[in-house]
């Protein structure tokens, strides 16, 4: 669907040359909601411009629905453009204008009969939840509805893929998952594909299928964000799934627990998907003859299925321990020894 | 009482001045209006980073504008002789003074258009392209709509620099309420008409200023 080969971005300055996005390579399927994190100044979003060249790149191609974006004209890349919604961080509204009128604009652009503008705009107003509100002015409403105003005035042309530059950024957590469950429905009722740039690891794992970590203009890790969550490979994807749950990753607490005694070991489980609901610590106990004592744990929910962790120390004979981590592995759950805490 | 107050004041002089004032002052607005955003838009779009970038016309527009703010009114009129007579065949009456009203007006309301297009959000100029916005669409509906309180609150301050140049117009015969008071009044040494005359003018600028705070209050949505 979306396929982005090296694309990159250099600014020059006087003194040096900086390349906001260096050599990014990504295939996006159709369908999916597609992430890409980063802390600020990570490229981000500088990227997400190159895709409908609001910035235009300094070499790769951008390849939507097998149209080349990066080697259309200006004219036919307006036209491009109206396929291609975008919504912003901080919204960018017309605030001379309607939520009716806002929604309406692309269609004017489009050069949509106003006749035909109507239903459009009306059905757009329904979806996104605002009924009753056609006639207020931006300045009227919570920074929610203004986001709902971008989301409909993005989808106004029947768009293929829609943009979001920190969409949820500038909500509060509350308005923010109300946000992202809309983008969730519409995904789904409309089968759009969604790429979402974010700082927040909490909206790739509510609403993301794959992800792609963003540092100094390259992409350090990309999977799903399943995969990414449970084993980060990169640092700044480790950081950022601790943001997500900092007492789980605070290891420190742990330290107690962890001796040189062989008949006392710490693990730390990964259960994914549906191991996630199952009542594994009964199942070892009922099993072996050995203690578990839990430490800490978390379950988080993603688009593709609870994760969870759990910290547990198991004391018994060595032997035991032994048998009973093989016994969880087979088992299907992921199973980490934890000797030194780092 | 008011004959006793005022016994050189003769009511006809006043009101025909009072016109010619209004009509020197509404047309040369219209005029502003359009050579100004015209000026405006050049130098706005001609920016570094903006839609028409363009060093050479910026340079150029840039220039032509501060010279012509920097020349005093009363100098462009007399600079201006040359071109009045072949435009508008005279250069004594209203109509004459219209020319170098304009253009005395128009590159300092370019200046303030200019402001007003710098204020409008860049992220909405932005939105406008990723909607696959032409130029004109933008200027037409995103900069000149976006813009408008600016705009019109800047053209109530031109107005009013206006009045007070067709006054100064008037002391080398353009007609109207300063030809009055300086002619009638001051030349003859009768105060009461130099004074009714300032009453009128002020009057007049108070309208104005009325009119175009509403007008500007009245489309801000913000």
């Amino acid at each position: 669907m979306i396929s982005i080969k090296g694309l990159s971005k250099l600014y020059k300055t006087k003194h040096q040359d900086v390349k906001a996005v260096d050599n990014v390579s990504l295939d996006i399927k159709k369908g999916e909601i597609y992430g890409v994190i980063g802390y600020s100044g990570a490229g981000k979003s500088t990227f997400i411009r190159l895709i409908n060249r609001l910035e235009e790149p300094s070499n790769g191609e951008v390849l939507i629905n097998d149209t080349n974006i990066t080697g259309l004209s200006v004219g036919k890349l307006r036209k491009e453009r109206q396929k291609i919604g975008m919504i912003f961080q901080h919204f960018n509204l017309l605030w001379s204008r309607t939520v009716y009128d806002n929604i309406a604009f692309p269609l004017e652009i489009a050069g949509v009969p106003s006749r035909e503008r109507r239903d459009t705009v009306l059905e757009l107003i329904e979806l996104v939840g605002l009924k009753g509100r056609e006639q207020a002015y931006p300045s009227q409403l919570s920074g929610g509805q203004k986001q709902r105003v971008g989301i409909a005035r993005a989808l106004a042309n029947d768009p293929d893929v829609l943009l979001c530059d920190e969409a949820t950024s500038a909500l509060d957590p509350e308005t923010t998952d109300d946000i992202l469950d809309l983008l969730v429905s519409i995904n789904e009722k409309l089968n759009l594909t969604i790429i979402m740039i974010t700082h927040e690891m909490h909206v790739i794992q509510k609403i993301c299928h794959r992800v792609a970590v963003m540092d100094q203009g390259k992409v350090v890790e990309h999977g799903d964000v399943l995969d990414v969550f449970v084993k980060p490979q990169s640092k700044t994807a480790k950081r950022f799934v601790q943001q997500l749950s900092p007492l789980e990753h605070k290891q420190d607490t742990l330290h107690r627990f962890i001796t040189k005694d062989e008949n006392s070991e710490v693990v730390k489980l990964h259960f994914i998907g549906n191991d996630a609901k199952r009542a594994l610590i009964t199942d070892v106990i009922k099993r072996f003859d050995i203690e578990v004592n839990i430490l800490q744990g978390s379950i988080s929910p993603t688009q593709e299925g609870a994760y969870g962790t759990l910290y547990v120390e198991l004391k018994g004979a060595a032997n035991t321990i032994q048998e009973t981590t093989q016994y969880i592995r087979t088992s299907g759950v992921e199973v980490e020894v934890i000797r030194d805490v780092t | 009482m008011l004959r006793e107050w005022f016994p050189n004041v003769n009511m006809e002089d006043m009101w025909t001045a009072t016109y010619e004032t209004l009509y020197m002052t509404i047309i040369s607005v219209i005029g502003t209006l359009i050579l100004g955003i015209i000026l405006g838009l050049l130098l706005f779009l001609t920016e570094k980073n903006n839609l028409w970038q363009n060093r050479f016309l910026n340079s150029i527009t840039a220039a032509v504008v501060n010279i012509f703010r920097a020349i005093p009114f009363i100098i462009l009129i007399l600079l201006l002789f040359p071109f009045t007579d072949f435009l508008m065949g005279t250069i004594r009456g209203p109509n004459a003074a219209l020319p170098a009203l304009i253009i005395g007006a128009a590159p300092f309301y370019a200046r303030l258009v200019e402001i007003a297009f710098k204020e409008v959000d860049k992220g909405v100029i932005e939105a406008a392209k990723s909607m696959g916005a032409k130029t004109h669409t933008i200027i037409f509906k995103v900069l000149l709509p976006e813009s408008m309180p600016a705009l019109i609150s800047g053209l109530t301050v031109t107005a009013i620099a206006l009045i007070s140049y067709t006054a100064m117009a008037g002391v080398i015969g353009a007609g109207g309420l300063g030809d009055l008071a300086y002619m009638k009044g001051f030349q003859r040494r009768d105060n009461d008409v130099v004074f009714a005359c300032t009453v009128f003018i002020v009057v007049i600028v108070f309208i104005f200023q009325f009119i175009g705070d509403a007008l500007s209050r009245k489309l801000d949505k913000r």
